[in-house]
């Protein structure tokens, strides 16, 4: 079966889908302090791998280097609403683009098990 | 340990340390300026070994497929070994051949290049001194034009621009090297409106790009913001309104933050460029040059109001670093 990232166009959906929702994170109050960086540019290029991942494209990363990556931010306070606030920017961003309802769902889905790994738990 | 080879002497790197550091700590002299891979200045040449990517990040391909790579963001991993050599091929002769003031702290800096020299309106070039002191500047003027055009703020105790305010006199030599950057307009849409916004010295790469979109046909709105603490901080008023009364497209906003009049707009420069955007400013282009923070914050809040980030150009005019100052990269 292919996967969501094929389903929804690969590569170049991801890039428009990067900066509609690099925007709700940058403009949310709760979270956009983990993801101020001076250069913007490094810092999409992160959301893209993010949205790569959870929609099942080509992503090297494993639950370990979930856990290492996240590990500085758990210290600064990740917790789960966070986690719960970036899901959601990840399921309007998803919706707003269009993305049927079924496979929005398989998204949520991955994401959700990486709840564990990113929170350090 | 990574090591590094320079003119036939090696140098050990201590962990985590860069090029740059490792080079200045044994008495290399290379150049540089900001140390946070944003000026050009410590650009430097792999002849053999390879950089790490984080080392090439801003440069041109062609830079890149050629071996360059900028000393101040170029951390070797443990057990490499790096030949470098210095970027002086990359430097053309220049002449310094006339100095005017501006404004009460800002000279325009006009050079002579001796080699073929080929930049956009609004790139920004590094001028080396004799003695190897390196800064960076916006080119104010246009390729057409047959010198280069600088504006230099004079910063309180600063060496290269204390040194074009006070010493420089018309025929001194120096080298030029770039261009870099890419603020700068580039044909294609010329309906789309175009935002330009700088502080202080940032109006230099601006007053080219204005001027380049303009002669280009350019059609669409483009609104030109410069601010400044106060009156005394802007300059080339005039000539801005001169040029916007030439053209009706072109709508120029001086801004202060005190002492403005009935002449000059006082406000802050940011809630004023946001307070003149539409709800959704759909196919709008932003130029945005000067004071680190004011471009940066700026960056943020129009990518958030819905410009995509390939639409936004900006420059932050970092300033030089001491050797003790924050590592690259740190915000
Ligand atoms: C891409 C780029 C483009 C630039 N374009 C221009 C330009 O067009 N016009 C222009 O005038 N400058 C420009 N600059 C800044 C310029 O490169 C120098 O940093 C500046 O001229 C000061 O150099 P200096 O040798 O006189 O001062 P330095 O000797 O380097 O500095 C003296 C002291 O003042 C501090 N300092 C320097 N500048 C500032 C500042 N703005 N705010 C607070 N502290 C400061 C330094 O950290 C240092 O402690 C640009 C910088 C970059 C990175
Ligand atoms: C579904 C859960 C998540 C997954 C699958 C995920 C995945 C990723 C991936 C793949 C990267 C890129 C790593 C890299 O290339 O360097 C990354 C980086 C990052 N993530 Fe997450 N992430 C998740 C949740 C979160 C949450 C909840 C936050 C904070 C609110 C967060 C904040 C960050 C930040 C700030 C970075 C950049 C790190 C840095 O700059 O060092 N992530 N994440
Ligand atoms: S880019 Fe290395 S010193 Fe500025």
């Amino acid at each position: 079966m292919s996967s969501v990232y094929e389903r929804i166009g690969g590569e170049p959906a991801m890039a428009a889908a990067v900066e509609v929702f690099y925007r709700k994170v940058l403009g949310d109050d709760r979270i956009n302090h983990f993801f101020e960086d001076v250069d913007m540019e490094r810092q999409a290029a992160k959301q893209k791998a993010f949205l790569t991942m959870v929609c099942g494209g080509p992503s090297n990363y494993s639950g370990k280097d979930m856990r290492a990556g996240h590990k500085h931010l758990v210290e600064r306070g990740l917790n789960a609403t966070h986690f719960d606030a970036v899901v959601g920017h990840l399921k309007e961003t998803l919706e707003e683009l269009g993305v049927p309802a079924e496979l929005v769902g398989q998204v949520m889905a991955v994401a959700e098990g990486a709840r564990a790994d990113v929170l350090n738990r | 340990m990574a090591k590094v080879r320079h003119e036939s002497a090696w140098y050990p790197l201590e962990p985590g340390e860069t090029v740059l550091d490792g080079l200045l700590r044994q008495g290399v002299h290379v150049p540089h300026a900001c140390r946070a891979g944003a000026c050009q200045s410590c650009l430097m040449r792999a002849t053999s070994g390879a950089v790490p990517e984080a080392a090439q990040v801003g440069l041109k391909d062609t830079l890149k497929a050629r071996g360059y790579f900028l000393a101040c963001a170029c951390r070797p991993q443990a057990g490499t070994a790096l030949e470098v050599a210095g970027a002086s091929e990359l430097r053309v002769p220049a002449r310094i051949v006339d100095l005017e003031s501006l404004s009460g702290d800002v000279v325009a800096v006009r050079l002579e290049v001796e080699a073929p020299f080929d930049y956009r309106a609004g790139q920004y070039v590094t001028v080396v001194r004799e003695d190897g002191l390196a800064r960076s500047y916006s080119l104010a003027s246009l390729p057409r034009e047959d010198r280069l055009e600088l504006h230099v703020r004079l910063v309180p105790g600063g060496a290269m621009s204390g040194w074009f305010a006070r010493d420089v006199r018309p025929g001194e030599r120096v080298h030029v090297q770039g261009p870099a950057g890419d603020c700068f307009y580039v044909p294609g849409q010329p309906e789309a409106p175009l935002l330009l916004a700088g502080t202080g010295t940032g109006l230099a790469p601006l007053y080219g790009i204005v001027r380049d979109a303009l002669e280009a046909g350019h059609t669409g709105p483009i609104h030109l913001f410069h601010g400044a603490l106060e009156p005394r901080g802007l300059y080339l008023v005039d000539a801005l309104r001169a040029l916007a009364a030439r053209h009706p497209n072109l709508h120029y906003r001086p801004l202060v933050l005190a002492g403005g009049d009935g002449d000059v707009e006082e406000g802050p420069l940011e809630a004023r460029i946001l307070a003149s955007l539409p709800k959704r400013p759909v196919g709008w282009r932003a130029f945005l040059c000067g004071n680190p923070e004011a471009v940066l914050s700026l960056r943020k809040k129009l990518f958030l109001t819905g410009f995509s980030l390939k639409d936004i150009h900006a420059d932050a005019f970092l300033p030089s670093t001491p050797r003790a100052g924050p590592v690259a990269g740190a915000a």
